[in-house]
């Protein structure tokens, strides 16, 4: 049973330390990930392992389940068989904690339209309990070039401003494992390379980075490895090279 | 405490944003007051026996209005995902369960007040009676606990505007037969007899109260 | 899984009771009919008694185990505790139907009147909503999983719900004037009544436990179907 526990145990003020066991555990382990929705299967016995300081792209064609894999490892979608463990958490007994560990970038941005760039990065600082929420929210605005907008709705921000915004949001409370579906949607050049400094920063620091996106060249630029799923299935992996991007382009165009 | 800090982090967002894109109280208050002057033509409250067609009318303002807020609420989290955005954060199920209670509480209570105000004023009906007031509140709490477990299952469904009433209707039937018997017998000047009603929807509050805090987070999950 | 062979013993052993509760609801009927005394205030009509109150009994048998599995299967999450919450569904809201059609047969000769707002008839009444509310949230969500968990939180709540809606709906009749209608209280019930009671509670409880097993099997079929389908690709 999840989420019925009782009150979320303390911890709330400091960002997670990286306690010696979660530092040795893999940042991302799921085995035999497997997600039905009704006569669809999504997701078939799906594997992966990511460790810290390691950025790992996952390409495939639409509807390969990629989403489906990124929404399962965040805890938001329960998989119909399999586990998944994220620092050494495991779903869905240590969900709380987990998800203190996890940043996302989705589809949908995850803001309030009609709220300020700052009123929502401020909420969500707010539940997560950082405690020197003005700071950080300044400094992951600067980040992503922001700065100066802080008193604009999300409403009248460009569609790359809100995607900016979006990943301000996921790496708000330090999170140990990024994980960004498709997050260079929309993003302008400017936009791309603060990205990539980001998942560079993510990386070099002892996180994880998991991520997909259909710009297959910026893919194998920040990933160190490669994950390639179609129709559910994990059907190989390959560290990343400049090599890659002509064969997986090529491999995108046949199973499109 | 953690959990009330994560309370208020709702309720502020809730309040932030409708005091930006007022899509909750107003459209909920108009309904309410529209609905008591219809029902004045429908019923005729200003006869003698106006004190117990009136607190049925009452009632069925602040349930239906309580129903669009609650149903709209969960629309306006949904917009850009941002209901999942929170659903990723590190806090307790029970405790957003709490939060959107306490935003829809009041929402529907800002209205109550003005609903309140104008039924005295329009009907001549002593509505301000301190009794008067705490079954109100009672009573919204019910329906309100309800309303908010079903809002968000409704929002996910196919014809969810269809949904939430056909949820919410039969199972706050207590809530509807006592909040309305209790207001009739408290204006009619019957307090003696109001007892046992207090107590079911005290007895209604709590149960569901307790329920769904527990199965909210089945509710929420994908 | 059950085993193949658990399978075929379980098979075996609801065709035998498909075939004793045929023999038991034909005795049933024998009975009603042939057996038990015309009353003497409501004449023939009061034997659809026996039928009625059979019927509302598994209809809240239903609800209550609609409950039991709901809790189950938000706690285990394994499908097979859904597929009986399903079951039961279907079964208790075809005898909250028969409960509520049996009742306004029977009140027109005797009350008068094709309805009444009796506090159990209400309670059956919406009782029956509930029903449908349920069936109509798993058609109204797209992913079966999903309406799973949904129709299981509704399983819950409404159940704890029911006997509040059945006490506030009767505080509310007692404090409003009954309607001056021959109540079905007659006096106690001569032995030979009692014994056609008896013998069609049995009878509709073992209809009802053979039709359970029946319609989980068929539940259970589809979902292995949908899972042979899915394996290959259909």
């Amino acid at each position: 049973m999840m989420a019925v526990a009782g009150p979320d145990v303390a911890r709330t003020e400091t960002p997670p330390g990286p306690t010696a066991a979660a530092l040795a555990a893999p940042a991302v382990e799921a085995t035999g990930l497997t997600k039905r929705y009704g006569n669809r299967l999504a997701l078939h016995d799906v594997s992966l392992r990511v460790d810290p300081s390691e950025c790992v792209g996952i390409f495939g064609p639409n509807g390969a389940g990629k989403s489906t894999l990124l929404r399962v490892l965040s805890t938001l979608a329960r998989p119909t068989a399999g586990r998944v463990r994220c620092c050494g958490l495991e779903m869905p007994a240590q969900a709380s904690e987990m998800r203190r560990l996890v940043g996302v970038v989705g589809h949908q941005t995850y803001l309030y339209d009609d709220l300020t760039v700052w009123e929502n990065l401020d909420f969500y600082a707010r539940l997560y309990g950082l405690r020197d929420a003005g700071d950080r929210i300044r400094q992951v605005l600067d980040l992503l070039g922001l700065g100066d907008r802080t008193e604009e709705r999300v409403r009248a921000l460009s569609r790359g401003l809100q995607q900016r915004l979006a990943i301000a949001r996921a790496i708000l409370h330090r999170p140990r494992v990024l994980l960004l579906d498709e997050p260079d949607t929309g993003l302008d050049r400017e936009g791309r390379d603060r990205l990539a400094s980001i998942i560079g920063e993510q990386v070099r620091l002892g996180g994880a980075v998991v991520l997909t996106t259909h710009a297959v060249e910026f893919g194998c630029q920040v990933a160190s490895r490669v994950l390639f799923l179609d129709r559910g299935r994990l059907l190989w992996e390959r560290p990343a090279s400049g090599d890659l991007v002509d064969e997986l382009e090529r491999q995108l165009r046949r199973r499109a | 405490m953690t959990a009330a800090r994560q309370i208020y982090a709702i309720v502020r967002k809730d309040l932030l944003l409708e005091l930006r894109a007022r899509e909750q109280v107003t459209g909920m208050a108009v309904f309410a007051l529209l609905t008591l002057v219809t029902f004045n033509f429908a019923f005729d409250l200003t006869g003698a026996d106006r004190a117990a067609s009136g607190s049925g009318a009452l009632w069925v303002a602040i349930i239906f209005a309580g129903l669009l807020g609650m149903g709209r609420a969960a629309a306006i989290d949904r917009q850009q995902g941002a209901w999942e955005g929170v659903l990723l954060s590190p806090v307790d199920r029970g405790t957003i369960f709490l939060g959107k209670l306490a935003s829809a509480l009041l929402f529907i209570g800002i209205v109550e007040a003005l609903a309140l105000a104008v039924f005295a004023a329009l009907f001549s009906l002593p509505v301000l009676h301190p009794m008067v007031l705490l079954v109100v509140c009672l009573g919204t709490v019910g329906f309100g606990t309800l309303g908010t477990l079903f809002s968000v299952m409704a929002a996910t469904t196919r014809a969810r505007e269809v949904m939430l009433p056909v949820l919410l209707f039969p199972l706050s039937l207590p809530i509807v037969i006592s909040a309305v018997r209790a207001t009739t017998l408290l204006l009619t000047d019957r307090q003696a007899e109001v007892g046992p009603w207090i107590s079911l929807l005290l007895g209604f509050d709590v149960l569901f109260l307790g329920i769904s805090y527990v199965v909210f987070g089945h509710a929420v999950e994908e | 899984m059950a085993s193949v062979a658990t399978r075929r013993s379980a098979e075996t052993w609801s065709r035998a009771l498909g075939w004793l509760s045929v023999v038991l609801v034909a005795i049933s009927v024998g009975m009603i009919f042939l057996y038990a005394p015309s009353d003497r205030v409501q004449g023939a009509a009061q034997r659809i008694f026996y039928i009625h109150l059979p019927a509302a009994w598994l209809a809240y048998l239903s609800f209550f185990i609609i409950f039991v599995s709901s809790i189950a299967y938000l706690a285990r999450r394994h499908p097979r505790w859904d597929r009986l919450a399903r079951s039961a569904a279907e079964l208790g809201f075809v005898f909250t139907t028969i409960v509520l059609l049996t009742g306004s047969i029977w009140g027109r000769p005797i009350w008068g009147t094709w309805w009444t707002w009796d506090a159990r008839l209400t309670t059956t009444l919406i009782l029956w909503f509930i029903y449908l509310a349920y069936f109509m949230l798993r058609a109204y969500v797209s992913d079966p999983e999903r309406g799973a968990r949904y129709a299981a939180v509704l399983g819950i709540v409404g159940f704890v719900d029911v006997p509040i809606i059945h006490m506030s709906v009767r505080w509310w009749r007692t404090l409003h004037p009954e309607p001056i209608v021959v109540r079905a209280e007659g006096p106690a019930m001569p032995d030979t009544m009692l014994y056609t009671l008896i013998v069609a509670l049995v009878a509709f409880m073992a209809l009802y436990v053979f039709l359970l097993i029946e319609k989980y099997r068929v539940e259970r079929m589809k979902d292995e179907l949908a899972e042979v389908r899915l394996q290959h690709g259909v």
